[in-house]
Protein backbone atom coordinates (compact mmCIF):
# COMPACT_ATOMS: atom_id res chain seq x y z
CA UNK A 1 0.00 0.00 0.00
CA UNK A 2 1.32 3.25 -1.00
CA UNK A 3 1.44 6.28 1.19
CA UNK A 4 -1.08 8.15 -0.27
CA UNK A 5 -3.71 5.17 -0.34
CA UNK A 6 -2.84 4.58 3.59
CA UNK A 7 -3.55 8.32 4.16
CA UNK A 8 -6.84 8.03 2.38
CA UNK A 9 -7.91 4.97 4.59
CA UNK A 10 -6.75 6.00 7.86
CA UNK A 11 -8.95 6.56 10.49
CA UNK A 12 -9.25 10.28 10.99
CA UNK A 13 -7.32 11.98 13.79
CA UNK A 14 -10.49 12.16 16.58
CA UNK A 15 -9.51 15.44 18.29
CA UNK A 16 -10.47 15.96 21.93
CA UNK A 17 -11.92 19.32 22.06
CA UNK A 18 -13.34 18.66 25.54
CA UNK A 19 -9.39 18.25 27.15
CA UNK A 20 -8.87 20.47 29.81
CA UNK A 21 -5.60 21.35 30.46
CA UNK A 22 -4.13 19.41 33.43
CA UNK A 23 -1.06 21.23 35.17
CA UNK A 24 1.00 20.51 38.07
CA UNK A 25 2.33 24.04 40.37
CA UNK A 26 4.69 23.96 43.89
CA UNK A 27 6.16 26.93 45.25
CA UNK A 28 9.65 27.24 44.40
CA UNK A 29 10.44 29.90 46.90
CA UNK A 30 9.44 27.26 49.48
CA UNK A 31 11.27 23.69 50.44
CA UNK A 32 9.00 21.15 52.13
CA UNK A 33 11.67 19.79 54.22
CA UNK A 34 11.30 22.83 56.14
CA UNK A 35 7.66 22.20 57.26
CA UNK A 36 6.96 20.58 60.61
CA UNK A 37 3.48 19.88 59.22
CA UNK A 38 3.49 18.52 56.05
CA UNK A 39 -0.89 17.77 55.43
CA UNK A 40 -2.62 16.17 51.73
CA UNK A 41 -6.00 16.83 49.98
CA UNK A 42 -7.20 14.43 47.62
CA UNK A 43 -10.19 15.19 45.69
CA UNK A 44 -11.27 12.03 43.63
CA UNK A 45 -13.68 14.11 41.32
CA UNK A 46 -16.40 12.50 38.75
CA UNK A 47 -14.28 14.38 35.74
CA UNK A 48 -11.24 16.04 37.89
CA UNK A 49 -8.93 14.36 40.33
CA UNK A 50 -6.19 16.53 42.33
CA UNK A 51 -3.88 16.75 44.93
CA UNK A 52 -2.95 19.57 47.33
CA UNK A 53 0.25 19.79 49.51
CA UNK A 54 -0.11 22.18 52.58
CA UNK A 55 3.17 22.91 54.67
CA UNK A 56 2.27 24.10 57.66
CA UNK A 57 -0.93 25.65 56.77
CA UNK A 58 0.21 27.22 53.75
CA UNK A 59 -0.41 26.05 50.21
CA UNK A 60 2.68 24.13 48.75
CA UNK A 61 1.83 22.60 45.65
CA UNK A 62 -0.97 20.70 43.65
CA UNK A 63 -1.49 19.01 41.29
CA UNK A 64 -4.82 18.33 38.84
CA UNK A 65 -5.57 15.59 36.26
CA UNK A 66 -8.62 13.73 34.91
CA UNK A 67 -9.93 11.17 36.81
CA UNK A 68 -9.31 7.38 35.62
CA UNK A 69 -11.61 4.48 35.31
CA UNK A 70 -11.29 4.14 39.28
CA UNK A 71 -10.91 5.86 41.92
CA UNK A 72 -8.14 4.68 43.88
CA UNK A 73 -5.68 4.46 40.87
CA UNK A 74 -6.78 8.25 40.01
CA UNK A 75 -6.11 9.37 43.47
CA UNK A 76 -2.42 7.94 43.48
CA UNK A 77 -1.31 8.92 40.24
CA UNK A 78 -2.67 12.64 41.09
CA UNK A 79 0.10 12.56 44.49
CA UNK A 80 2.13 10.61 42.23
CA UNK A 81 2.51 13.25 39.49
CA UNK A 82 3.39 15.95 42.48
CA UNK A 83 5.72 14.32 44.81
CA UNK A 84 7.66 12.96 41.69
CA UNK A 85 8.29 17.00 41.16
CA UNK A 86 9.84 17.70 44.10
CA UNK A 87 11.30 14.63 45.42
CA UNK A 88 8.55 13.66 48.29
CA UNK A 89 7.59 10.29 48.92
CA UNK A 90 4.04 9.43 50.77
CA UNK A 91 5.80 8.63 54.22
CA UNK A 92 6.98 12.93 54.51
CA UNK A 93 3.06 13.21 54.38
CA UNK A 94 1.80 13.17 57.98
CA UNK A 95 -1.71 13.29 56.71
CA UNK A 96 -3.87 12.56 54.49
CA UNK A 97 -7.62 13.35 53.97
CA UNK A 98 -10.05 12.11 50.87
CA UNK A 99 -12.27 13.90 49.17
CA UNK A 100 -15.09 14.11 46.65
CA UNK A 101 -17.35 11.35 45.02
CA UNK A 102 -14.34 8.95 45.08
CA UNK A 103 -13.31 10.42 48.60
CA UNK A 104 -13.98 6.42 50.68
CA UNK A 105 -11.83 4.86 47.73
CA UNK A 106 -8.40 6.83 48.69
CA UNK A 107 -6.49 3.86 50.29
CA UNK A 108 -3.75 6.16 51.95
CA UNK A 109 -6.25 8.61 53.65
CA UNK A 110 -6.82 8.95 57.46
CA UNK A 111 -10.03 10.20 57.14
CA UNK A 112 -13.30 11.04 54.76
CA UNK A 113 -14.50 14.32 54.22
CA UNK A 114 -17.59 15.57 52.51
CA UNK A 115 -16.57 18.12 49.32
CA UNK A 116 -19.02 20.62 50.78
CA UNK A 117 -17.01 21.11 54.00
CA UNK A 118 -14.17 21.30 51.86
CA UNK A 119 -14.85 23.34 49.08
CA UNK A 120 -15.90 25.90 51.63
CA UNK A 121 -12.57 25.69 53.69
CA UNK A 122 -10.88 25.92 50.18
CA UNK A 123 -12.77 28.72 49.20
CA UNK A 124 -12.42 30.78 52.70
CA UNK A 125 -8.43 30.26 52.21
CA UNK A 126 -8.43 31.53 48.04
CA UNK A 127 -10.80 34.17 48.71
CA UNK A 128 -10.70 35.08 52.11
CA UNK A 129 -12.64 35.29 55.25
CA UNK A 130 -15.22 37.70 53.48
CA UNK A 131 -16.39 34.71 51.31
CA UNK A 132 -19.37 33.83 52.46
CA UNK A 133 -21.79 32.36 48.62
CA UNK A 134 -20.03 29.47 47.10
CA UNK A 135 -20.97 28.10 43.85
CA UNK A 136 -18.82 24.93 43.23
CA UNK A 137 -19.39 23.71 39.48
CA UNK A 138 -17.90 20.40 39.18
CA UNK A 139 -18.03 18.11 36.36
CA UNK A 140 -20.98 15.72 37.29
CA UNK A 141 -23.04 18.16 39.99
CA UNK A 142 -23.31 22.18 41.29
CA UNK A 143 -23.00 22.98 44.76
CA UNK A 144 -24.41 25.81 46.43
CA UNK A 145 -22.72 26.56 49.86
CA UNK A 146 -23.24 29.17 52.43
CA UNK A 147 -20.25 29.56 54.93
CA UNK A 148 -19.35 31.36 57.87
CA UNK A 149 -16.27 33.55 58.03
CA UNK A 150 -14.33 30.44 59.10
CA UNK A 151 -15.43 28.84 56.15
CA UNK A 152 -17.69 26.66 58.49
CA UNK A 153 -20.72 25.54 55.66
CA UNK A 154 -24.24 26.97 57.30
CA UNK A 155 -26.53 26.05 54.27
CA UNK A 156 -25.56 23.89 50.92
CA UNK A 157 -28.26 22.79 48.71
CA UNK A 158 -26.11 20.35 45.92
CA UNK A 159 -27.85 19.11 42.25
CA UNK A 160 -26.37 15.34 41.18
CA UNK A 161 -29.40 14.80 39.72
CA UNK A 162 -28.53 15.99 35.56
CA UNK A 163 -25.66 17.20 34.13
CA UNK A 164 -27.02 20.55 33.60
CA UNK A 165 -24.71 23.48 34.77
CA UNK A 166 -21.79 21.39 35.36
CA UNK A 167 -18.69 20.65 33.64
CA UNK A 168 -19.78 17.63 32.12
CA UNK A 169 -22.42 19.24 30.63
CA UNK A 170 -19.34 22.38 28.48
CA UNK A 171 -17.77 19.63 27.36
CA UNK A 172 -20.53 18.40 25.40
CA UNK A 173 -21.16 21.50 24.10
CA UNK A 174 -17.21 21.48 22.92
CA UNK A 175 -17.57 18.46 21.18
CA UNK A 176 -20.18 19.18 19.19
CA UNK A 177 -19.07 22.67 18.39
CA UNK A 178 -15.83 20.83 17.52
CA UNK A 179 -14.17 23.84 19.68
CA UNK A 180 -11.75 23.61 22.30
CA UNK A 181 -13.17 24.08 25.54
CA UNK A 182 -11.13 26.79 26.85
CA UNK A 183 -11.94 29.07 24.07
CA UNK A 184 -15.68 28.94 24.75
CA UNK A 185 -15.78 31.27 26.99
CA UNK A 186 -14.02 33.80 24.92
CA UNK A 187 -16.31 32.95 22.13
CA UNK A 188 -19.67 33.46 24.00
CA UNK A 189 -18.80 37.58 24.35
CA UNK A 190 -18.10 37.68 19.89
CA UNK A 191 -21.88 37.93 19.18
CA UNK A 192 -23.50 40.87 17.98
CA UNK A 193 -26.80 40.30 20.59
CA UNK A 194 -27.29 37.84 23.13
CA UNK A 195 -29.68 34.97 22.24
CA UNK A 196 -32.18 33.01 24.40
CA UNK A 197 -31.08 30.29 26.54
CA UNK A 198 -31.07 26.85 25.16
CA UNK A 199 -32.58 24.02 27.56
CA UNK A 200 -31.34 24.72 31.33
CA UNK A 201 -33.20 21.33 32.53
CA UNK A 202 -31.32 18.89 30.60
CA UNK A 203 -27.62 18.02 28.39
CA UNK A 204 -29.19 16.20 26.29
CA UNK A 205 -32.41 18.49 25.51
CA UNK A 206 -29.44 21.93 25.54
CA UNK A 207 -27.28 19.56 23.11
CA UNK A 208 -30.84 18.45 20.76
CA UNK A 209 -31.54 22.41 20.55
CA UNK A 210 -27.52 23.38 20.10
CA UNK A 211 -28.40 21.44 16.23
CA UNK A 212 -31.93 22.99 16.27
CA UNK A 213 -29.92 26.45 16.05
CA UNK A 214 -26.86 25.43 13.68
CA UNK A 215 -29.58 24.60 11.42
CA UNK A 216 -31.77 27.86 11.59
CA UNK A 217 -28.64 29.63 11.02
CA UNK A 218 -26.87 30.61 14.36
CA UNK A 219 -23.17 31.09 14.62
CA UNK A 220 -21.36 28.73 16.64
CA UNK A 221 -20.47 31.65 18.93
CA UNK A 222 -24.05 32.09 19.09
CA UNK A 223 -24.94 28.66 20.09
CA UNK A 224 -22.44 28.62 22.87
CA UNK A 225 -23.79 31.88 24.26
CA UNK A 226 -26.82 30.51 24.61
CA UNK A 227 -25.57 27.39 26.30
CA UNK A 228 -23.46 29.92 28.46
CA UNK A 229 -26.84 32.01 29.19
CA UNK A 230 -28.69 28.05 29.81
CA UNK A 231 -25.83 27.46 32.41
CA UNK A 232 -25.91 30.67 34.41
CA UNK A 233 -29.44 30.87 34.79
CA UNK A 234 -29.60 27.18 35.70
CA UNK A 235 -27.28 27.67 39.18
CA UNK A 236 -28.48 30.79 39.53
CA UNK A 237 -31.82 29.20 40.06
CA UNK A 238 -29.88 26.93 42.39
CA UNK A 239 -28.11 29.47 44.45
CA UNK A 240 -31.36 31.70 44.43
CA UNK A 241 -32.62 28.90 46.90
CA UNK A 242 -30.09 29.37 49.51
CA UNK A 243 -29.81 33.32 49.08
CA UNK A 244 -27.08 34.83 47.64
CA UNK A 245 -24.66 37.40 49.84
CA UNK A 246 -21.59 39.33 49.28
CA UNK A 247 -18.64 37.91 49.15
CA UNK A 248 -19.76 35.48 46.02
CA UNK A 249 -16.87 32.73 45.42
CA UNK A 250 -16.95 29.51 42.32
CA UNK A 251 -15.12 27.00 42.58
CA UNK A 252 -14.71 24.31 40.25
CA UNK A 253 -13.31 23.88 36.49
CA UNK A 254 -16.13 25.86 34.84
CA UNK A 255 -14.89 28.80 37.26
CA UNK A 256 -11.99 28.87 34.09
CA UNK A 257 -15.15 29.90 31.73
CA UNK A 258 -15.58 33.56 31.51
CA UNK A 259 -18.58 33.30 29.60
CA UNK A 260 -20.74 31.53 31.91
CA UNK A 261 -19.04 33.62 35.13
CA UNK A 262 -19.59 36.64 33.63
CA UNK A 263 -23.48 35.86 32.82
CA UNK A 264 -23.88 34.57 36.28
CA UNK A 265 -22.48 37.72 37.84
CA UNK A 266 -25.35 39.57 35.35
CA UNK A 267 -27.74 37.71 36.56
CA UNK A 268 -27.08 38.16 40.62
CA UNK A 269 -25.63 41.83 40.32
CA UNK A 270 -22.47 40.73 42.22
CA UNK A 271 -19.33 40.54 41.48
CA UNK A 272 -17.21 37.20 42.53
CA UNK A 273 -14.27 37.48 44.93
CA UNK A 274 -11.58 36.81 42.89
CA UNK A 275 -8.38 34.42 43.31
CA UNK A 276 -5.01 33.63 41.32
CA UNK A 277 -5.18 29.80 43.01
CA UNK A 278 -7.07 27.43 40.35
CA UNK A 279 -10.28 27.02 41.28
CA UNK A 280 -10.52 23.50 40.84
CA UNK A 281 -8.27 22.54 43.53
CA UNK A 282 -10.63 24.44 46.06
CA UNK A 283 -12.06 20.86 47.46
CA UNK A 284 -8.74 18.78 47.51
CA UNK A 285 -7.39 22.27 49.27
CA UNK A 286 -9.95 22.60 52.35
CA UNK A 287 -9.33 18.70 52.73
CA UNK A 288 -5.29 19.52 53.31
CA UNK A 289 -6.16 22.34 55.97
CA UNK A 290 -8.63 20.18 57.49
CA UNK A 291 -6.21 17.43 58.00
CA UNK A 292 -3.72 20.31 59.02
CA UNK A 293 -6.28 21.43 61.43
CA UNK A 294 -6.64 17.77 62.51
CA UNK A 295 -2.88 17.51 63.15
CA UNK A 296 -2.72 20.53 65.43
CA UNK A 297 -5.74 19.41 67.90
CA UNK A 298 -3.95 15.66 68.06
CA UNK A 299 -0.19 18.12 68.72
CA UNK A 300 -1.98 19.98 71.37
CA UNK A 301 -3.75 16.98 73.65
CA UNK B 1 -26.41 24.31 59.27
CA UNK B 2 -29.50 24.10 56.70
CA UNK B 3 -28.65 20.57 54.82
CA UNK B 4 -30.63 20.42 51.33
CA UNK B 5 -31.25 17.08 49.82
CA UNK B 6 -33.08 16.42 46.91
CA UNK B 7 -33.12 17.95 43.44
CA UNK B 8 -34.42 20.34 40.87
CA UNK B 9 -35.69 18.63 37.56
CA UNK B 10 -38.07 19.81 34.65
CA UNK B 11 -41.00 18.50 36.55
CA UNK B 12 -40.19 20.94 39.92
CA UNK B 13 -38.27 21.33 42.73
CA UNK B 14 -38.35 18.67 45.44
CA UNK B 15 -36.16 19.39 48.31
CA UNK B 16 -36.03 18.23 52.02
CA UNK B 17 -34.32 20.70 54.68
CA UNK B 18 -32.99 19.76 57.28
CA UNK B 19 -31.96 22.16 60.06
CA UNK B 20 -28.70 20.05 61.89
CA UNK B 21 -28.23 22.57 64.57
CA UNK B 22 -31.77 21.46 65.54
CA UNK B 23 -30.45 17.26 65.61
CA UNK B 24 -28.11 18.10 67.59
CA UNK B 25 -29.21 17.25 71.12
CA UNK B 26 -32.96 15.83 69.18
CA UNK B 27 -35.65 16.76 71.73
CA UNK B 28 -38.08 14.65 69.30
CA UNK B 29 -35.70 11.17 70.35
CA UNK B 30 -34.94 10.81 66.53
CA UNK B 31 -38.33 10.11 66.04
CA UNK B 32 -37.82 10.99 62.49
CA UNK B 33 -36.33 7.79 61.50
CA UNK B 34 -39.54 5.40 62.14
CA UNK B 35 -42.28 7.95 61.32
CA UNK B 36 -41.26 7.72 57.25
CA UNK B 37 -42.80 5.17 55.65
CA UNK B 38 -39.70 4.54 53.20
CA UNK B 39 -37.25 4.56 55.75
CA UNK B 40 -35.22 7.61 53.94
CA UNK B 41 -33.75 9.37 57.18
CA UNK B 42 -30.48 8.21 58.89
CA UNK B 43 -28.19 9.67 61.81
CA UNK B 44 -24.45 9.78 60.52
CA UNK B 45 -21.74 11.93 62.24
CA UNK B 46 -21.17 14.94 60.10
CA UNK B 47 -17.68 16.82 58.79
CA UNK B 48 -18.22 18.91 62.21
CA UNK B 49 -18.77 15.76 63.96
CA UNK B 50 -21.90 15.84 65.41
CA UNK B 51 -24.40 13.38 65.09
CA UNK B 52 -27.41 14.76 62.65
CA UNK B 53 -30.26 13.29 60.17
CA UNK B 54 -29.82 13.27 56.37
CA UNK B 55 -32.19 11.81 53.91
CA UNK B 56 -30.46 8.77 52.73
CA UNK B 57 -27.86 8.74 49.15
CA UNK B 58 -30.40 6.52 47.11
CA UNK B 59 -33.38 8.39 48.06
CA UNK B 60 -32.09 12.22 47.17
CA UNK B 61 -32.84 11.60 43.11
CA UNK B 62 -36.50 10.42 43.77
CA UNK B 63 -38.13 12.54 46.62
CA UNK B 64 -40.77 13.48 44.26
CA UNK B 65 -42.15 9.58 44.16
CA UNK B 66 -40.76 8.48 47.32
CA UNK B 67 -42.88 11.44 49.17
CA UNK B 68 -46.07 11.29 47.03
CA UNK B 69 -47.69 8.70 49.42
CA UNK B 70 -47.46 11.08 52.33
CA UNK B 71 -48.63 14.00 50.45
CA UNK B 72 -52.50 15.05 50.88
CA UNK B 73 -53.30 12.98 47.87
CA UNK B 74 -52.11 9.84 49.60
CA UNK B 75 -54.23 10.34 52.08
CA UNK B 76 -52.10 12.68 55.13
CA UNK B 77 -53.22 16.25 55.95
CA UNK B 78 -50.18 16.29 57.56
CA UNK B 79 -46.36 14.88 56.41
CA UNK B 80 -45.14 12.56 58.82
CA UNK B 81 -42.19 13.50 59.23
CA UNK B 82 -42.15 16.83 59.88
CA UNK B 83 -45.25 16.23 62.44
CA UNK B 84 -42.68 13.73 64.28
CA UNK B 85 -39.76 16.44 64.25
CA UNK B 86 -41.09 18.53 66.48
CA UNK B 87 -37.68 20.63 66.93
CA UNK B 88 -38.89 21.47 63.31
CA UNK B 89 -36.05 20.63 61.84
CA UNK B 90 -37.58 19.05 58.65
CA UNK B 91 -39.02 21.20 55.69
CA UNK B 92 -40.28 19.93 52.45
CA UNK B 93 -40.44 22.53 49.51
CA UNK B 94 -42.96 21.31 47.87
Amino acid sequence: MNAEVAAATAAPEKKEFWRWQENTWFDETKNWKDAKIITCGIDVGSVSSQAVLVCDGELYGYNSMRTGNNSPDSAKNALQGIMDKIGMKLEDINYVVGTGYGRVNVPFAHKAITEIACHARGANYMGGNQVRTILDMGGQDCKAIHCDEKGKVTNFLMNDKCAAGTGRGMEVISDLMQIPIAELGPRSFDVETEPEAVSSICVVFAKSEALGLLKAGYTKNMVIAAYCQAMAERVVSLLERIGVEEGFFITGGIAKNPGVVKRIERLLGIKQVETKIDSQIAGALGAALFGYTLMQKQAAK
Amino acid sequence: MIANYGYKDGSGEYYISIDTDKCIDCAADRACLTACPKHMFEIITDDYDDEVAWVKKECTRALAYDCAGCKPAGGYTSLPCTTACTPGAIKHSW
